[in-house]
């Protein structure tokens, strides 16, 4: 029983909006745009092209092998290291009480700290732009950057917010009844992006 | 998790480890941080509700709600219509009417906790209820053992003293026992409860004989306030006998360390040179104790999938 659906599942299921492939090219477009951006914008004088300046911050859960790829990307284009961490959003959440309690995960941030650098979150998604508002909220506990971005794999849509993403890897129109399932190697076992519809597991 | 937390065996391994877990992630969060305060539980209430003195839980607790931005009501029962002869359900209820999430409770009576919690719709913590169980205890020295040691299976605790009127042994003994620890407990005869041969401990009479062995000694206090009979000949015998000085310390294995619930009786259970040394983890069990009832007060009143 179990086989037949899976099966039936397989050949009625779309391809992946983004193969392991797409990812991967996303992900080296994104890091050329931080790079390019971080020397736009670095104060004068600064060093490395304003990446010591530059700090990568995911919001986990899969926000935070998003950052480390980008760093690693970043450093494998220009050969300087850039600062990587993660603020985990859960006990900034504003749907707490209707959504329920989870499992906190990892917040960490570099030794050098956020203080007066150019922070850019990093998320998986951008639906309703909440989990963003919770990333800002958080960061401003944290310290005082000199500016925050935001970089995002898919930007789906349907923002409940004033929040935009400054960088984007994909733009993808959806249905609010759709989902869109990110998946990465380092939780998942395999890089790819679906769109689902409604129902759809 | 479940909706009160009113003993040690509410939780199973799984959930207990959430707890630990959490703190932790907390811990990180906040360390080295300014505002050490998160919204969490903003606009939710807890009341600590006091029948018996207390210093570190109470404040621990209060600390814990305020960093996660609940407001925080402190009862204690003197000065209030408690003396005027108002019952615990009475009191319960008046608090619920005034809006209450939580009631964090401590009092002498063994139970209490569990009465109040089929009183009350919010959730309820026991912060210590008569010689029964004072389960947030157990949790900051089990966290407080992984932070040291690094790991709670097949940690050798050795408990010594006052089993008998003990929250925080009893409350210690289960949750150790749950997190897969092996747990010795040492005492005079007349200090040990009637059904120890129930627990899942080992039972020792000499102290000397259990710190080679021993990962935690945990030294529990001598309640000389539930003590309404003689225990022990006297203070200098059971010293000698069962207290923790500077040479039976040095028994004890290298990475070993030494713990107590606090507040401590120096010169009689321990000795102040041991309560001040490398080895002890007092000052971090009252530190941890905010973070782990910050982790309690998230899980229990966080919310849940409606």
């Amino acid at each position: 029983m179990t086989m037949s659906s899976e099966l039936f599942s397989d050949l009625s299921a779309p391809p992946p909006l983004l193969t392991g492939d797409d990812v991967a090219r996303v992900v080296d477009r994104v890091a050329h745009q931080l790079i390019e951006r971080a020397a736009s914008s670095a104060p004068d004088g600064a060093a490395d092209g304003g990446l010591a300046d530059l700090v990568l911050v995911g919001i986990p859960t899969r926000g935070a092998p998003l950052a480390r790829r980008l760093a690693a990307r970043i450093e494998a284009f220009t050969g300087t290291a850039v600062d990587v961490g993660t603020v985990d959003i859960t006990l900034y959440r504003d749907d707490l009480r209707t959504r329920g309690v989870r499992a906190l995960e990892e917040t960490r941030l570099p030794a050098a700290g956020i203080d007066g650098r150019l922070v850019v979150l990093i998320d998986d998604v951008l639906f309703s732009g909440r989990s963003v508002r919770a990333a800002l909220d958080a960061l401003r506990d944290l310290g005082r950057p000199r500016a925050v971005q935001l970089a995002v794999l898919v930007d789906r849509g349907h923002r409940e917010l004033p929040i935009r993403a400054d960088y984007v890897g994909k733009n993808v129109p959806t249905s609010r009844a759709q989902q869109v399932r990110v998946k990465l190697a380092e939780v998942d076992g395999v890089d790819e992006v679906r769109v689902l519809n409604g129902g759809d597991r | 998790m479940r909706k009160h937390l009113l003993e040690a065996g509410d939780l199973d391994r799984a959930d207990a480890t959430l707890v630990l877990d959490t703190a932790a992630q907390i811990e990180a969060a906040l360390a080295g941080r300014e505002v050490k305060k998160l919204p969490t539980l903003r606009g939710r209430t807890v009341v600590n509700l006091f029948f018996e003195d207390s210093t570190r839980t109470r404040i621990s607790f209060e600390l814990a709600a305020k960093r996660l931005s609940a407001d925080v009501i402190n009862f204690s029962a003197k000065g209030s219509s408690v003396s005027k002869g108002e019952s615990l359900k009475d009191t319960a209820l008046t608090l619920e009417a005034m809006g209450s999430d939580a009631i964090v409770v401590r009092h002498p009576a063994s139970g209490a906790p569990h009465r109040l919690a089929q009183w009350v719709k919010g959730s309820v913590v026991n912060a210590g209820d008569g010689t029964h169980e004072h389960p947030t205890q157990a949790l900051l020295d089990a966290y407080t053992i992984r932070q040291r040691l690094g790991r709670l299976d097949g940690v050798r605790v050795v408990l010594v003293g006052d089993v008998l009127h003990s929250r925080v042994a009893r409350s210690n003994v289960w949750l150790l026992h749950t997190l897969g620890a092996e747990v010795t407990v040492v005492a005079p005869p007349t200090l040990l409860p009637v059904g120890v041969g129930s627990w899942p401990v080992t039972v020792g009479y000499d102290l000397d004989a259990a710190l080679p062995k021993a990962d935690v000694v945990m030294m529990l206090r001598v309640q000389a306030e539930r003590m309404n009979a003689s225990f022990f000949p006297s203070a200098r015998e059971y010293s000698r006998r069962y207290g923790l000085d500077a040479r039976r310390m040095a028994a004890l294995p290298d990475d070993a360390i030494v713990m107590h619930p606090g507040p401590m009786n120096r010169g009689m259970e321990i000795a102040a040179e041991v309560a001040d040394s490398v080895r002890s983890t007092i000052v971090d069990q009252v530190g941890n104790g905010v973070t782990v009832r910050m982790a309690v007060l998230y899980l229990l009143l966080g919310g849940s999938p409606s």
